[in-house]
């Protein structure tokens, strides 16, 4: 696989995982989720407080298909730390409660941080269906 | 439309001596829980543990079977 493909989603999908520590790939944003699995995701995030960067993957399909296939996981979220794919949403969940997310995050947990990682909706709701008015 | 059922066969068909337990989260047939014990699996990690159930069922993930969420632990 070569740095520079005559593909610019790939491109730039590959950038902003160069360039961020801790990016979030997921169905709508941290204030506002579109699926359970990416809000889950986002609080566990948001709990440990380091600030991370996301992608929304909704506006254009091809995000989520050039995504995949660049890091071989066929679900969103995705979170990478340090340029590696960490997971989805059952790893980074397991991996806040036994305290490995903040070690690879290089964090330590605030005090007030829940043992259990938040729920932020019903476990296994359904996405919510919207209007993709963008692509 | 995949039932619970249907997908527990096709991960112990796929992955040898595994022990699967699925649950139908929605009772819609598209949004799954898979536990996975299998022997395979300690030679691998987390990810390549999920990547490993996930193959099972290629483009069907986010098709068809719209979420199917995993816990997998070697044997």
């Amino acid at each position: 696989m070569s740095d520079t493909t005559e593909n610019p989603i790939r491109d730039a999908i590959t950038e902003a995982i160069s360039e961020h520590d801790v990016l979030l790939f997921m169905k709508g944003t941290p204030e506002r989720p579109m699926c359970g699995f990416s809000a889950r995701t986002a609080a566990a995030l948001d709990a440990l407080g380091k600030p991370y960067a996301a992608v929304d993957v909704l506006p254009d399909p091809r995000i989520r298909q050039e995504l995949s296939s660049l890091s071989n996981w066929p679900t969103i979220p995705q979170l990478f730390v340090n340029g590696e794919l960490v997971g989805g949403c059952d790893i980074v969940t397991e991996m806040y409660e036994s305290g490995e997310l903040a070690q690879v995050m290089g964090v330590q947990p605030p005090s007030d941080a829940p043992a259990d990682a938040p729920v932020a909706a019903e476990p296994g709701a359904p996405p919510l269906q919207i209007d993709n008015k963008l692509a | 439309m995949p039932s619970a059922e249907e997908l527990k066969d096709r991960i112990e068909a796929a992955i040898p001596d595994a022990r699967v337990d699925v649950t139908d989260l929605t009772g819609g047939g598209d949004h799954f829980r898979a536990k996975v014990v299998a022997p395979e699996f300690s030679s691998m990690s987390r990810i390549e543990q999920h990547r490993r159930v996930y193959s099972v069922f290629g483009a069907e993930i986010g098709g068809p079977i719209h979420a199917l969420s995993l816990e997998t632990r070697a044997e």
